[in-house]
């Protein structure tokens, strides 16, 4: 089958790559970008291992093809550190909440967490919970996820982050 | 898992993308937001040759309102559906349902013309529209028709869509202000396709129930209008002896498969439970 040329931004860098139609864009980010950092779970489209940022849209890259991504704009969670390098609030709140057991469900939790912080600000927890729906993990029992996720987002609004008594 | 190989197209216009299907023939697919047919190429279950890419097709996203009806596109993703105004004004069934389908990832590829058009019975939108009494607009070689969401399905997976034929907008009249309207939907987790659903819209006159259209999700191979449990409860006010006899009416037309969501006997005692429940949430809603 013929390879078609596509280029793309990923973490702000201009790419590109000869990719066949069937090629799925995790394929692509992984394998011709050697950017390995977002997984491959299930690939049936439910657990949200592979979790890329596309234009905006929180997107499971194992269901959609590369040629498809063509001049889009794309953040991995090689993107995500901020532009000193270091942690994101992000990053910070997975990190001091251990949000993450094994940490293979970890790259899509918090690029799928980023969008959702993007659109809600300030999530409840059962906005945070039914944000991350897409998002299996199977170690942690999501609490600390949460956590996590509310204290990102109380940095981000420069408030300051109480857990919640359990 | 990899898809077997195919061509790629990504046409702009809906008559380009219609004569690429009618020239390509059986090997092309169109590709709405693929979230049904993707998955089931990396299966192989689906080989298509070619897949007809809507992405590119101007005019097929968007929401309008057309007098007493909402126009939208069919490549209009659940995602922009839930962050319409105008439909959590006019159609908040609409939201309701959207935020029952799959997760928030696949809501932002998945269109609602792929989810009417793909004929699959788990598919959440197909009931209601034929509540709402939607219509679909087809478009291909030979022109544009519009047909009733009643009369579409025909099939698991088998509708009045034409080879080469696409769906490009859904039009739905809007209900009257101040009627009810509520989707019950029994899953087994989040992301799931419905074990037994039920849409209802309704209108209360001095307590009782003056219209109602009830439609049922994935409890027989395409979605029903449960005609006559929604005559059993006009004119009553709701009352137990009314409910059980729409929940009945109701059952009586469900053949759901038996399947890992449960025994045929088990999916309509729920299915009749979603009645029941849609029905007095509806009711509740109604002004």
């Amino acid at each position: 089958m013929a390879k078609t040329h596509v280029t793309m931004k990923v973490n702000g860098a201009e790419v590109e790559g000869l990719v066949e139609p069937r090629t799925l864009l995790v394929h692509f980010i992984r394998e011709n970008l050697q950017m390995t950092g977002t997984h491959i779970g299930c690939e049936t489209t439910h657990c949200g291992a592979c979790t890329v940022d596309i234009d905006g849209m929180s997107v499971k890259s194992c269901t959609m093809f590369a040629v498809q991504a063509n001049g889009s704009d794309i953040t991995t969670i090689e993107g995500m550190a901020n532009a000193d390098g270091s942690l994101s609030a992000l990053q910070e709140g997975f990190r001091m909440m251990h949000g993450l057991q094994c940490g293979f469900c970890t790259p899509g939790m918090i690029v799928r967490a980023y969008r959702l912080l993007q659109e809600n600000p300030q999530p409840s927890e059962e906005e945070i919970r039914m944000g991350i729906s897409g998002n299996i993990c199977r170690c942690t029992g999501y609490q600390n996820i949460v956590k996590a996720i509310q204290y990102a987002a109380a940095k981000i609004n420069g408030v300051e982050f109480k857990e919640a008594a359990e | 898992m990899i898809p077997g190989s195919f061509s790629y197209h990504r046409p702009a216009t809906v008559a380009d993308a219609v004569k690429l299907l009618s020239d390509l023939g059986d090997e092309a697919r169109p590709l709405a937001g693929g979230h049904s047919l993707v998955p089931m190429m990396k299966l192989r279950l689906a080989t298509p040759g070619h897949l007809v890419d809507l992405h590119g097709v101007a005019g097929l996203k968007g929401i309008l309102r057309d007098g007493g009806n909402i126009v939208i596109g069919a490549m209009t993703t659940q995602h922009e559906l839930l962050a319409s105004d105008e439909i959590g004004k006019s159609l908040p069934i609409l939201h309701e349902a959207a935020l029952l389908i799959a997760d928030p990832q696949v809501r932002y590829r998945g269109t609602i013309g792929g989810n009417v058009a793909n004929g699959d019975p788990g598919n959440d939108m197909p009931a209601l529209m034929i509540t709402l009494g939607a219509s679909y607009r087809l478009e291909g070689p030979s022109g544009a028709r519009e047909v009733l969401a009643t009369d579409f399905y025909q099939g698991a997976y088998f509708t009045a869509l034409e080879p080469s034929e696409i769906l490009t907008a859904i039009s739905i009249p809007v209900p009257p202000a101040g009627h009810g309207s509520a989707y019950e939907k029994l899953k087994r987790k989040v992301g799931d396709y419905a074990t037994a659903a039920a849409a209802v819209v309704l209108t209360m006159s001095g307590g009782k129930v003056a219209t109602c259209a009830i439609g049922l999700t994935n409890l027989h191979e395409t979605p029903l209008l449960a005609t006559d449990a929604a005559k059993a409860v006009i004119g009553t006010s709701l009352d137990a002896a009314s409910l059980k006899k729409a929940a009945a009416a109701a059952e009586a037309i469900m053949s759901p498969a038996a399947d890992a969501r449960g025994p045929v006997e088990y999916r309509k005692h729920v299915g009749g439970i979603m009645v029941t429940r849609a029905l007095q949430r509806a009711a509740q809603r109604a002004r």
